[in-house]
């Protein structure tokens, strides 16, 4: 990205972390994605009684350019996925996602050829926030898990580090369908 | 001077009126709720995390007949029963869940797996704060949704209590572990090297 992918490994990298952990979790700026019934949740949570304004987020952005979170709220239809995927893709780096509810994470009650199954296999997903719909206390818990996930984020060399690491538990990882017996 | 020039509709203040609105907010109590550092309890019916519950002696309530995964609208729920044997009994009566998973990205949190389950093993908590960064640590599996230990409990597998059936149990006559199973139960902790004493 920056300055900051140049770092050398070490002390001085680590500190730069824990800076840029600090300044990224605390102004992340969600787009405005809803599609159904989570988002009037969210709204809720953006407003006066939740106020989202205490974590330095209020501003749900309409510009998927000036925004670093997407809240998907509601369930993804399949003709609603690529735009899904057109407007994580128009947003800068760094950027996370927060599947909320239930139908964006895996598809809900919905189990049918209409609904994505998860918005996993459109975008990546950091954190997965069950309910239907989530009240606002779990949806500000979902954030607040996804600031501990954003403060600890490695950059440069142990970014890379941890993206090899990545891909090579998923290279190891089993197939879905070739996993017998119970899951977890 | 008429009644509609009186009103704050009119006027040469009207324009700014809606000011004082805004200055009167100013000393208002604020209604935002401090979440995560001040957590307010639901409402006591609230949807939360499901729980499996004990008899009063430590054996489970859950019979595996699955009736909450046929009632659940959304498939969330995976049960698969064992039958008990006299060494190693769960619950009373004829047959225990061995298996018992809830999928927390599929359940709507509805209830309706309470209201279909018959031995009451199935509540639900008030407990909410639920997200997690992975779709499989979202399944929770029998340990974690089985009920702690209180007071009077010894940890299944046990006997039922002496000179009962599971009729007594659901008519409430047991209400606590027997001298006979906390012996069982510490003899069995004994041989397996256990140190912690539950009572």
């Amino acid at each position: 990205m920056g300055l900051e992918e140049k770092l050398p490994s070490g002390f001085m990298l680590s500190t730069v972390e824990g800076l840029a952990g600090y300044m990224r979790k605390g102004s992340l700026w969600p787009a405005t994605f809803g599609l159904a019934c989570c988002a009037i949740e969210m709204m809720a949570t953006g407003a006066g009684r939740y106020d989202l304004a205490r974590f330095g987020m209020e501003v749900f952005r309409a510009s998927p350019r000036q925004a670093d979170l997407m809240i998907v709220a509601g369930r993804v239809s399949q003709k609603m996925a690529p735009v899904l995927r057109q407007i994580y893709d128009q947003m800068p780096n760094p950027k996370w996602v927060i599947a909320m509810g239930v139908c964006a994470s895996s598809g809900g009650m919905f189990n049918n050829y209409a609904i994505v199954q998860g918005v996993d296999h459109v975008v990546p997903v950091d954190i997965y926030l069950p309910g239907c719909p989530p009240r606002p206390e779990m949806l500000m818990d979902a954030i607040i898990k996804l600031h501990a996930e954003i403060q600890a984020m490695p950059l440069g060399v142990d970014r890379e580090k941890a993206a090899r690491a990545a891909e090579q538990a998923a290279l190891k990882a089993l197939p879905t369908i070739e996993m017998k017996g119970l899951l977890a | 001077m008429s009644s509609d020039e009186k009103d704050k509709g009119t006027g040469p203040l009207a324009g700014v009126a809606g000011f004082g609105v805004t200055f009167a907010t100013m000393f208002r109590k604020a209604n935002t709720e401090q979440y995560p550092e001040e957590k307010n309890p639901t409402a006591l019916r609230f949807h939360g995390r499901h729980q499996l519950n004990r008899h009063p002696d430590g054996l489970e309530k859950c019979i595996g007949c699955e009736l909450c995964a046929w009632a659940c609208p959304a498939d969330a729920i995976y049960v698969e029963g064992a039958d008990n044997t006299e060494e190693e009994r769960f619950s009373p009566g004829e047959r225990y869940g061995k298996v018992y998973q809830i999928n927390y990205l599929r359940c709507i949190l509805c209830g309706l797996c309470i209201e279909a389950c018959p031995t009451r093993a199935l509540t639900m908590t008030n407990e909410y704060e639920l997200a997690d960064t992975s779709r499989q640590a979202l399944i929770y599996t029998k340990d974690q949704l089985l009920a702690g230990l209180t007071d009077g409990m010894v940890p299944a597998p046990h006997p039922m209590q002496p000179g009962t059936n599971e009729k007594d149990y659901y008519k409430g006559q047991v209400t606590r572990a027997s001298d006979e199973q906390l012996a069982e139960y510490e003899q069995r902790a004994a041989d397996e090297g256990e140190p912690e004493a539950v009572r």
